[in-house]
């Protein structure tokens, strides 16, 4: 099928023959017409059957926000006003450069003087087996939005394969008609080309708050189904029926065609920046020209290419094209999304961050020697323009430095001072949008009532006391009511990423129900964009505390110890410490350490301070072989790298002493298989001693345990380490079962309250040794409540974390080097 | 062989490190370390720290440095410097990435060597 011009072939003009009719030579073609009306006879060859239009619109149609007549570009109208010959569903198999010629599959020939491929990208198809079962689409034209508004009439469920802008804008249309829609992402956060790690979470949040699925770190392993899909497979077993599957994986430029003319061809078709291939007389233009190494797949670069391809064709020999930076939204209504340039971090490069949480706003720029090299803006994108605008044209933005993240609207004046700006303020305006309270109260307090620090401001006004957002705001405001006689340093900041102080976060993690480290930094402003070695532990044992079983653990935010559970050693090799339960071995024990000391040539065997034996000098790749020896003879890891429970140390009590009175031993060992695997905000040792002559050390322990004819003494917030400090008596109990109570609570109520890295004596001295002793020991309900909750988490945490590792397969990639280059480099 | 012409090995696929993690590659002059930060960015850095040859792939990965798991000095990623008050450099390794797969230059990697 053609629309024909209405012009007979003129002798007088140059033939141009354009292969692909889609966004990048239409635009090319309206440029070239407006430069030199009559200098070609054009022809177009279009696989597809239609009239250019615009794909960037393919996602409203698919919601039914469009149809396609509101989408198309070019009208048949357009083609016969320029004589333009357009072969509809014609596709183009070959090149003749010799005869200059090209010709279709339905063996259409034509001849050309200059020709301009345009055949634009083909969507990555993930090989899987499966792939080529009816119902897997791609999303790239009509034909693909027609086939998925088909099939959404089923109202099944759709698997969008990649969370990447064409995955999310195939969801939410699909959702939108009706369909139960999951998105599968490699990646562990959405959009990751374009967002940074806050943004991508945000962005998740928001696709979710739609009631689409998002599974990350996804991936696919098949796609099942007899004729039709049914189903998709993921590699870790998940399954998730499928009446429609979608891949959008990405596009790779469609270069076949050209490579088989012989024409240079890298990833996509090479062109010099006059848009011309190794073949003079052939341009290329669009998603399949490579320019400089560069391929694109957004449009702005695209209509550059094709207003120099059109001067150039017009006879404009300096047209040029140089890639410029290039800003993506999504299209997805509702979400307010911008990225552009380049936003990864890096230390020639400065942040600045605002964080709204109370809007859901999240902005970013990076800066370099002062100018604007990317920006990533979530929830309110209205300074997009401005910043990319900025960034383009590499201005020099150290005069508004102070300000620029807000935007224009404060940049046009003076650097705005933020305690000048505070000053500023009206009486009225509201500080603490939680409670509703306005500066002039705030004020007035502090003047009437004497308040010296942020937590007497808390409560004598409430201001900055439930979600904390406006903490900086109300310290800003003492400091200018106050002046020097305010010490907002009163409240160390758990480290410089953040202002808040560690209670601060504990208190909100329980108070905004923050269940992730993303989602806490930007619900409480973080000031970096992923922490720092300090904050990221100290979260991640905070979420952990708070939401067990909930909080997925992130072992990136873990010290090495942790993450592998096993110490490092000064050499970078590990060492190996078993559990012995409450100081007890056996044969069989210590015959599988000898074994595996000898099998694995582990030079150093030691008992240590913790009544059982290391094995240290452990190369990292043995880890696993290891353990899965220990494991066979009966035993776990003792964490001994562990923020949370190490050891048990008991004596022998009435087992075998003339001086025992209770069962030591027996009593340590209970205590040690009741607790092991719990995580506390500093390590916890223990010990039960028979007697007062207190053989195992229990008195300068985080909890000890002096077992007396009476019963047991317990005592805790001992320290025998940095500091030297006896005991303090906790309580007296008379039977195993209250003593084994009191000290479960005891811990809990640490690890509820304790700072990461606050060992138990500190954390005592901080809140004082009597509240303590109180709620543990005189408030039987509290003392219930914290027990219970105790052994829920010890749900989630017994489990032998080397077991998981030594048989389960966990975390294969630390234990295994990515590669070994001393072979391939022995052979060069 | 000239020092200027680039070989490029491919090590493995970047979605094999772990996102603001590292994983080490074996070579005859020592280990490298190739991290992956949150900002999906790589580097490539002998696995040996410039104060006490401690592994920097076993450290805590935040922006674009690493922490150090042995004393905590804190790397810069992108230069091997040492940050703050501490002095010293590990040795960076020209790296790229390619369709996904991260590539290291294994010339680059002999001349360290014979240096
Ligand atoms: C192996 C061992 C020494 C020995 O050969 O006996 C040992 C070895 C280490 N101790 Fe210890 N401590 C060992 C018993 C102790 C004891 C005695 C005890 O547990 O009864 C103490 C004093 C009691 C206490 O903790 O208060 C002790 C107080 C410390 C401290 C100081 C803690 C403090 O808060 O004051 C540190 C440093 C730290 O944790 O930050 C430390 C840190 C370390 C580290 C983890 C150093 C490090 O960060 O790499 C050593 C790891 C060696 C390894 O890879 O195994 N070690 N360390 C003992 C292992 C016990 C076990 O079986 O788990
Ligand atoms: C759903 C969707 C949403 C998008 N959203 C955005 C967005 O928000 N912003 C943005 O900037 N970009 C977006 N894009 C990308 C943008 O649409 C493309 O970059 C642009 O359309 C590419 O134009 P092109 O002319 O290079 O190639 P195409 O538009 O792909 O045109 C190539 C044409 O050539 C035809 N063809 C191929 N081979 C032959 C042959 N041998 N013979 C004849 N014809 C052939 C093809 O059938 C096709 O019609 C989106 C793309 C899709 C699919
Ligand atoms: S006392 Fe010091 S040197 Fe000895 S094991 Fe403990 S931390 Fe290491
Ligand atoms: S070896 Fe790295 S900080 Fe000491």
């Amino acid at each position: 099928m053609w629309v024909g011009g209405g012009n007979a072939a003129d002798p007088m003009k140059k033939k141009l023959v354009v292969i692909g009719n889609g966004m990048a030579p239409g635009r090319a073609l309206e440029k070239l017409f407006e430069l030199a009306p009559d200098a070609y006879e054009v022809t177009i060859f279009n696989a597809e059957p239609r009239v250019n239009y615009d794909r960037i619109m393919l996602s409203p149609l698919l919601t039914g926000e469009k149809t396609f007549e509101q989408i198309v570009i070019h009208g048949d109208g357009w083609y016969v006003k320029h004589g333009v010959t357009l072969y509809k569903g014609a596709t183009v198999t070959a090149i003749d450069r010799e005869a200059k010629t090209v010709t279709s599959a339905r063996g259409v020939t034509v001849p050309y003087d200059k020709l301009m491929i345009a055949t634009g990208s083909l969507p990555i198809i993930i090989p899987v087996p499966g792939h080529k079962l009816a119902g897997v689409l791609t999303y790239r034209d009509l034909d693909d939005v027609q086939a998925m508004l088909i099939a959404a009439k089923s109202r099944g469920s759709a698997v969008v394969i990649g969370g990447g802008l064409l995955g999310l804008e195939a969801a939410v249309g699909l959702k939108e008609q009706g369909m139960d829609v999951t998105v599968l992402h490699l990646a562990p956060t959405l959009m990751e080309r374009q967002l940074d790690t806050p943004a991508g979470h945000l962005l998740q949040k928001a696709i979710e708050a739609r009631g689409i699925r998002v599974i990350t770190t996804a991936n696919t392993k098949a796609i099942l189904g007899e004729k039709k899909v049914e189903a998709v497979v993921l590699e870790d077993g998940t399954r998730l029926p499928a009446d429609l599957v979608v891949m959008a994986v990405g596009i790779k430029p469609n270069a076949g065609l050209a490579k088989e003319a012989g024409i240079d061809v890298g990833r996509g078709i090479k062109v010099d920046a006059t848009m011309r291939t190794s073949d003079p007389d052939i341009y290329a233009v669009g998603e399949c020209a490579e320019v400089g190494a560069q391929v694109f797949g957004l449009v702005a670069p695209l209509y550059e290419m094709a207003s120099v391809i059109a001067a150039q064709l017009a006879g404009d020999e300096n047209a040029t094209f140089t890639p410029s930076a290039v800003a993506t939204k999504l299209k997805v209504t509702g979400i307010q999304l911008f990225s552009a340039g380049d936003f990864a971090d890096g230390k020639d490069r400065e942040e600045i961050v605002l964080r709204d949480a109370a809007r859901g706003v999240y902005k970013r720029l990076v800066l370099k020697d002062n100018r604007v090299i990317g920006a990533v803006m979530y929830g309110d994108v209205s300074d997009g323009a401005w910043f990319f605008d900025l960034l383009k044209k590499s201005a020099d933005i150290s005069e508004m430095r102070e300000t620029l993240i807000f935007g224009p609207a404060f940049a046009g004046g003076s650097p705005l001072d933020p305690m000048a700006a505070v000053a500023a303020l009206p009486d009225e305006a509201e500080i603490c949008g939680c409670n509703g309270v306005c500066k002039g109260k705030i004020t007035g307090a502090i003047g009437t009532l004497g308040l010296k620090t942020l937590d007497d401001v808390r409560s004598h006004t409430k201001a900055s006391a439930s979600c904390g957002s406006c903490t900086g705001l109300v310290e800003q405001l003492m400091k200018v009511t106050l002046g020097d006689a305010y010490n907002p340093a009163a409240v160390q900041p758990m480290c410089p990423c953040t202002h808040l102080g560690h209670d601060d976060v504990r208190r909100l993690i329980v108070a905004k129900a923050l269940k992730s480290i993303p989602i806490l930094m930007q619900a409480l402003e973080w000031k970096t964009s992923c922490g720092c070695a300090k904050c990221r532990p100290a979260l991640n044992y905070y979420l952990l505390s708070t939401w067990p079983g909930e909080y997925v653990d992130d072992s990136q935010s873990r010290f090495i110890n942790e993450r592998v559970h096993a110490n490092i050693q000064k050499d970078g090799t590990y060492s190996v410490v078993p559990r012995m339960w409450g100081g007890m071995t056996s044969a069989k024990e210590l015959r599988a350490i000898a074994d595996v000391v000898e099998k694995f040539n582990i030079p150093a065997v030691k008992c240590t301070g913790g009544q059982r034996v290391d094995m240290l000098g452990v190369k990292k790749e043995d880890l696993p072989a290891v353990w899965a020896d220990l494991n066979a003879a009966g035993m776990v890891s003792g964490a001994a790298y562990a923020k949370g429970l190490r050891t048990v140390k008991t004596c022998v009590g009435t087992d075998w002493c003339r001086f025992g009175t209770q069962d030591s031993t027996g009593l340590g060992i209970k205590i040690e298989k009741f607790m092991w695997g719990s995580w506390t905000p500093a390590k916890v040792k223990m010990a039960v001693s028979g007697c007062p002559r207190n053989c195992s050390e229990a008195t300068c322990k985080d909890v000890g345990v002096i077992c007396v004819d009476s019963g047991y003494d317990i005592h805790f917030a001992g320290a025998a380490g940095l500091d030297i400090k006896g005991t303090e008596l906790l309580g007296h109990v008379e039977t195993e079962s209250e003593a084994i109570e009191a000290i479960v609570a005891l811990t809990q109520l640490y690890r509820e309250q304790g700072r990461y890295l606050e060992r138990i004596y500190k954390w005592a001295k901080r809140v004082g040794l009597d509240t303590i002793r109180k709620q543990i020991m005189a408030e039987p309900d509290r003392r219930k409540a914290l027990y219970d909750r105790f052994v829920f988490s010890q749900k989630f945490a017994q489990i032998d974390p080397w077991a998981e590792r030594a048989t389960g397969g966990k975390a294969a990639h630390e234990f295994a080097p990515m590669a070994d280059l001393t072979i391939k480099e022995a052979a060069e | 062989m000239t020092a200027t012409q680039a070989k490029w090995v491919d090590v493995g696929a970047l979605d094999s490190v772990p996102v603001r993690g590292a994983r080490v590659v074996k070579a005859a002059s020592g280990c490298i370390a190739i991290f992956r930060t949150a900002s999906e960015e790589a580097f490539a850095i002998e696995d040996r720290c410039p104060h006490k040859n401690g592994p920097l792939s076993q450290g805590i990965v935040h922006g674009t440095s690493v922490t150090c798991p042995l004393h905590n000095w804190v790397i810069d990623l992108e230069t091997g410097k040492a940050q703050g008050a501490d002095e010293g450099q590990a040795h960076t390794i020209p790296l790229k990435i390619e369709g996904g797969r991260i590539f290291l230059d294994l010339n680059r990697l002999s001349i360290e060597q014979a240096a």
